[in-house]
């Protein structure tokens, strides 16, 4: 394993498809099956503290505000904000979200007072706790969403709100809520003059390919995506757009800035890498937790004609000449047999099936310096920047 | 291995690694419901990707048929003759009545193909993606030697039963 592995925590059997930190990196909360499970960092191995079950089908996303709230959403339609108790345990409250589709991806306002939900059903449900009936009311944003949404994002404002989904659109909308939002936040955005809420503020069409993570870098107004032709993306407010290729062609599920000009990507190759911005543009830089390149030929070249030479030589090559029923049935379960453990030199990465989530850990003066990912292997790795 | 078979198992193997990117998703439109979306009537194009043909020659093709959350490999096994019309016929047969055990296995292939794979987000979620291409790779290679194979034993066999059969008459 590689020096940038910090550690890794095998944490459930099941994908997690969904990971978040609270406020001060002591919590973490991950999604696996129909629950969603809270450990407790420090120490050697995180401690499970809670599990939140009240979904019964697959939770898709959880978030936790600035001021400890859970949110979690899950394919059976349902939103639930958990207020955690003096006790350590958590209170779960229904979110209306009216949709009747499955909810795909959550993300708290920066403020805390208000969060966005993904759905399947076109739509982008913007919730907000309402005093007087002491529930969790929801605005819808329908237009112009033409499939499902796969990822939301927050400016740091609280107001403009960044989607992109399996149409092909990255979309910048307004989630302005009166009552919660003031106008003055809005006052020198450099991105319109007006933000009713639900009004279409920017539209980028990435030529149909999903679009799998979005983000924010509010100081520079800019937005990060990627998509699944395998490209990463930067859009700023005067619609001037950067795209930059994978290195090794699979697309990435998860970005992160990790300062004003470099961006962490992670995906379907199972290490993070990192792009930075010079002044061509945005380009590669560097690879983390990469399996050596000599581990990868060989990968390829298995099933060649190498094979009878890698499965030991005390087969003799009479056999493959003179094949009768019994010798043939005998060779079948000694490659059989040998084929396990050729599997076991292969080297691997920190991470063994496609990365989909990547959160800060540590940060200092402005910079992040440990980086916390969560895949689809039940793991949950830190990794050194 | 032929010098023809090797770039095309490299171009299948390469198509794999790109198709099988897939994610946990929801069908948009049954309630509650996800489903391999290769395999329900189109209903929204844009969760099917680009299909992939790749062939070595009229004989040994592939199509592969990724979408959003699915991906449907179709393999073409060669057959020569009549022989092995029948052969691969019976072997894919004794395979797909065993679909349960391969996990992967569709039940009955495409039209016009000998087998169909079906992976689905499940199966890359709890099987290794490059152990799944590396299975199917082998798959590719395996099934012809082992047709020829049976058409060699065929052969030896019909040799010899009518030689016995043919011995009785002899004086």
């Amino acid at each position: 394993m590689d020096k940038s592995v910090l550690s890794v925590y095998k944490l459930v059997k099941a994908p997690i498809y969904s990971h978040c930190l609270s406020q001060d990196k002591s919590l973490l909360a991950i999604t696996c099956e129909n629950n969603c499970l809270i450990y407790r960092l420090g120490g050697r191995h995180p401690q499970l503290v809670a599990t939140l079950e009240n979904h019964d089908k697959t939770v898709t996303a959880v978030d936790i505000s600035v001021h400890g709230r859970i949110v979690t959403c899950s394919q059976d339609r349902n939103a639930y904000v958990w207020e955690p108790l003096s006790d350590g345990s958590y209170r779960p409250t229904l979110v209306l979200l009216r949709i009747n589709r499955a909810a795909t991806c959550v993300s708290w306002a920066p403020n805390g007072y208000k969060f966005a939900v993904g759905s399947s059903a076109r739509i982008i449900a913007v919730c907000y706790y309402e005093q007087e009936n002491n529930w969790w009311v929801s605005k819808h944003i329908k237009k112009p969403i033409k499939s499902t949404v796969n990822c939301l994002s927050w400016h740091e404002n609280g107001v403009l709100l960044a989607s992109g989904g399996t149409d092909g659109f990255m979309r910048i909308f307004s989630g302005f809520i009166k009552g919660l939002d003031s106008k003055e936040t809005m006052a020198n955005s450099p991105w319109g003059s007006k933000f009713p809420f639900g009004s279409l503020i920017k539209e980028q069409y990435q030529g149909g390919a999903y679009i799998h993570d979005v983000q924010w870098r509010s100081n520079i107004e800019k937005v990060a995506y990627v998509a699944h032709d395998g490209t990463l993306d930067v859009l700023d407010y005067q619609g001037n757009l950067q795209s930059v290729n994978a290195p090794d062609g699979l697309p990435y599920r998860a970005l992160l800035w990790i300062n004003d000009h470099e961006i962490l990507c992670a995906g379907y190759n199972c290490h993070p890498v990192m792009f930075s911005e010079a002044s061509q543009g945005w380009k590669f830089a560097r690879d983390y937790d990469k399996i050596a390149a000599a581990n990868v030929l060989e990968k390829t070249a298995t099933g060649s004609s190498t094979s009878s030479s890698q499965f030991g030589s005390t087969q003799d090559e009479d056999n493959d000449e003179n094949p009768t029923f019994g010798i043939s049935a005998l060779r079948k379960f000694k490659e059989l047999d040998l084929k396990g453990k050729v599997s076991l030199e292969q080297k691997e990465s920190a991470h063994e099936n496609a990365i989909v989530s990547l959160i800060p850990y540590a940060e200092s003066n402005g910079q992040i310096t440990q980086v916390s990912s969560c895949g689809l292997d039940g793991k949950v790795v830190l990794y050194n920047i | 291995m032929s010098q023809s078979l090797r770039p095309y198992l490299t171009a299948v193997r390469h198509s794999l690694e790109a198709a099988l990117t897939l994610s946990n998703f929801s069908s948009q439109e049954v309630e509650r419901h996800n489903r391999p979306e290769i395999e329900v009537p189109i209903q929204s194009a844009e969760l099917l990707l680009q299909p992939m043909h790749i062939s070595r020659n009229e004989n040994e093709q592939v199509l592969i048929e990724p979408s959003v959350n699915s991906v449907r490999v179709n393999i073409m096994v060669k057959q020569a003759d009549e022989i092995e019309q029948i052969l691969v016929h019976k072997f894919t047969r004794f395979l797909e009545q065993r679909a349960e055990a391969f996990y992967i296995l569709r039940r009955t292939p495409i039209k016009g193909f000998s087998i169909s794979f079906l992976i689905t987000n499940k199966h890359t979620e709890s099987m290794k993606t490059g152990k799944l291409i590396d299975f199917i790779i082998e798959f590719m290679e395996e099934v012809d030697k082992e047709i020829s194979e049976m058409k060699l034993f065929l052969n030896a066999r019909a040799r010899f039963v009518a030689e016995a059969y043919l011995g009785e008459f002899v004086y």
